[in-house]
């Protein structure tokens, strides 16, 4: 898809984002907003899939696990935006009876999510094994996942980064939301990550950086990224960020990790979005 | 005077043998097994499906959560990921893992866990994990089975495969009596009754159906008729077989080689106490763990042995 209409859908997911938070008064805006651009070029323009016709065992189509569950603002904008479920759906986030649970779940069937999150560290042992049931049924479409900076800490991430070099999944194209920040506050307060793309590389990772707030950039490493799968290594890509970005007070600051905007603040933040492909 | 109690003996092997023969069978019948071991391939008996199919097995190291993550991720594409592990280490070890990467994500992971409880013995309580039942059937979605000896062991791991949901599979390291016939039809959710009896019911799981038998023996001689039923599955629970015993008898024995705090006889007792409260007694291990000594010692001095379970079926007949 052409940059410009990949724009004008991640403006309409922000907007959708921060009126889904400010609906329920809870939820998680800062990193959503963070991987707007992100989602938005994955799903506009890398992966091949099949929208319109969700299946759980998605064969023939590229997968993506979201392992950082509690951005589902995001995903679930994208998601309804890219045709998976009705756009006005949006509008039951995190109310009682809804497919769009605070954390993406499966009990509630809602189409394009094949695994639940929210608990972290989990996403890249998942995404491996489908991954490898790809190689096993010969399909050769891939896999992709999304983690956030502070999952790094969890340990079964470095499980599965051994595991992957190791057995050479080489199908898997997993990205890191470096924002540098986390609830209790600056990542490099609460435990660092030290250098994060030379770690990737010394567990026997393919690893790229990239700006994760430009387009044309986003969608040229996600091209690169996946001319190199195949090879024999998986692929991480540490993904620079600004949580809360298009919100002028929601960004430079952890704060709005986990906490919603009241009237005023939403009337600021649709103020700086534009409305592009109609709210919900 | 009661019957003389016959039960043959058709040999004796250890239950986790039994896993491993079934795997290699159901591995033959159905290519869409896989199977994942956490470095202990050799204790697990996995080394005949891993020999069989190399391209379907998969060694993960000593990393049990990636290995429930990689399970569950596996069932997409139509997959049937049989995990193994000690109990211990398919449990509480990765419980997040299980809890959300498989039993709320509906995937269809078959957990497999050997050296469970007392009976691995000399490794000590570090290993002996007693409160694996009580977790997994917790969980939603979660099926537990705990089969009895070598041959329903192997019935189980060929039966689990055409279950669609998360399964739970326990079973251990000793050698024990075989008295389930080759060729019974397992059947998910379907207890055995073993032996017909009118003054108490036994109901036990795993390791303890054969102490059951034994004390059913033992109580014969005493003039005392109990029946012994083998719930090998804990969930679902078959409340059918349980209601209509405890109708014909009215008390009531669960025997397992597990804590007494969520094990077997915690779901009997949700079930009498809603339906058909009558006096029950508990052999299982009391609030403690367990050390390291052989099998038979360990049994003995944590009170899940033969005796316990006919001192607990005499007091049940007492309380009545």
């Amino acid at each position: 898809m052409e940059t410009n209409e990949i724009a004008k859908v991640a403006s309409q997911v922000r907007r959708d984002i921060v009126r889904m938070v400010a609906a329920v008064s809870s939820g998680h805006p800062g990193g959503s907003l963070g991987c707007t651009d992100f989602l938005s070029v994955l799903y506009f323009d890398t992966m091949n899939h099949d929208p319109a016709n969700f299946k759980m065992d998605g064969e023939g189509e590229d997968l993506f696990f979201l392992s950082n569950g509690h951005i589902s603002p995001v995903w679930y904008s994208v998601l309804a935006r890219s045709n998976y479920f009705p756009v006005p759906e949006l509008g039951t986030f995190r109310k009682l009876g809804s497919r769009l649970q605070g954390h993406p779940s499966i009990d509630h069937h809602l189409p394009g999510i094949r695994m639940a999150s929210g608990s972290l560290g989990q996403g890249l042992s998942c995404a491996i094994g489908a991954a490898s049931t790809k190689k096993l049924n010969g399909d050769d479409s891939l896999v992709y996942t999304l983690h956030g900076d502070g999952e790094m800490q969890e340990g079964q991430i470095w499980e599965a980064a051994l595991y992957a070099s190791a057995r050479k999944v080489d199908n898997l194209i997993a990205t890191i939301d470096y924002n540098g920040r986390q609830i209790d506050g600056d990542l490099e307060d609460i435990i660092s990550l030290g250098n994060l793309s030379k770690k990737w590389q010394a567990f026997g990772w393919e690893v790229l950086e990239m700006d994760g707030h430009n387009i044309d950039v986003i969608k040229a490493t996600m091209a690169k990224a996946k001319s190199l799968t195949g090879n024999g290594k998986p692929i991480m890509i540490v993904m620079t960020t600004e949580m809360g970005q298009g919100v002028d007070y929601m960004m430079g600051t952890h704060k709005w990790h986990g906490s919603a905007p009241n009237d005023e603040q939403l009337a600021s933040a649709l103020g700086q979005l534009e409305e592009t492909l109609g709210d919900y | 005077m009661t019957e003389t109690i016959e039960i043959e003996v058709l040999g004796k092997k250890d239950t986790r043998s039994g896993f491993g023969e079934g795997l290699l069978e159901i591995g033959k019948r159905n290519k869409n097994v896989v199977a994942l071991c956490a470095d202990l391939t050799g204790s697990l008996k996995m080394n005949a499906f891993e020999n069989e199919f190399p391209e379907r097995f998969f060694q993960i190291g000593i990393a049990e959560a990636n290995m429930m993550g990689i399970a569950a991720g596996m069932t997409i594409g139509g997959k049937i990921p049989y995990t193994g592990t000690f109990a211990n280490f398919s449990t509480s070890r990765v419980y997040d893992q299980i809890r959300q990467s498989i039993a709320y994500s509906q995937k269809n992971v078959k957990i497999c866990a050997s050296h469970a409880g007392l009976t691995l013995g000399e490794d000590g309580a570090t290993h002996q994990v007693l409160e694996d039942i009580g977790m997994m059937k917790m969980l939603p979605n979660m099926t537990v089975i705990v089969p009895a000896d070598f041959n329903q062991t192997k019935q189980a791991t060929i039966a689990i495969a055409d279950h669609e949901g998360p399964v739970y599979l326990r079973f251990g390291r000793p050698s024990v009596p075989i008295f389930v016939k080759p060729d019974a039809d397992f059947q998910i959710g379907k207890a055995d009754i073993i032996i017909e009896g009118t003054d108490v019911t036994i109901i036990a799981c795993g390791h303890l159906v054969w102490k059951s038998i034994e004390a059913a023996k033992a109580l014969s001689e005493k003039g005392i008729s109990a029946e012994v039923i083998n719930m090998h599955t804990i969930k679902p629970l078959d409340s059918q077989a349980v209601l209509a015993s405890v109708a014909k008898t009215g008390c009531v024995v669960s025997a397992e080689e597990h804590m007494i705090n969520g094990g077997l006889g915690d779901s009997i007792a949700q079930l009498l106490s809603r339906t058909n409260p009558v006096p029950q007694e508990y052999v299982g291990v009391n609030d403690t763990f367990g050390e390291s000594g052989t099998a038979t010692e360990l049994m003995a001095k944590y009170g899940i042995d033969t005796v316990n379970v006919v001192e607990a079926a005499e007091k049940a007949i007492q309380r009545k």
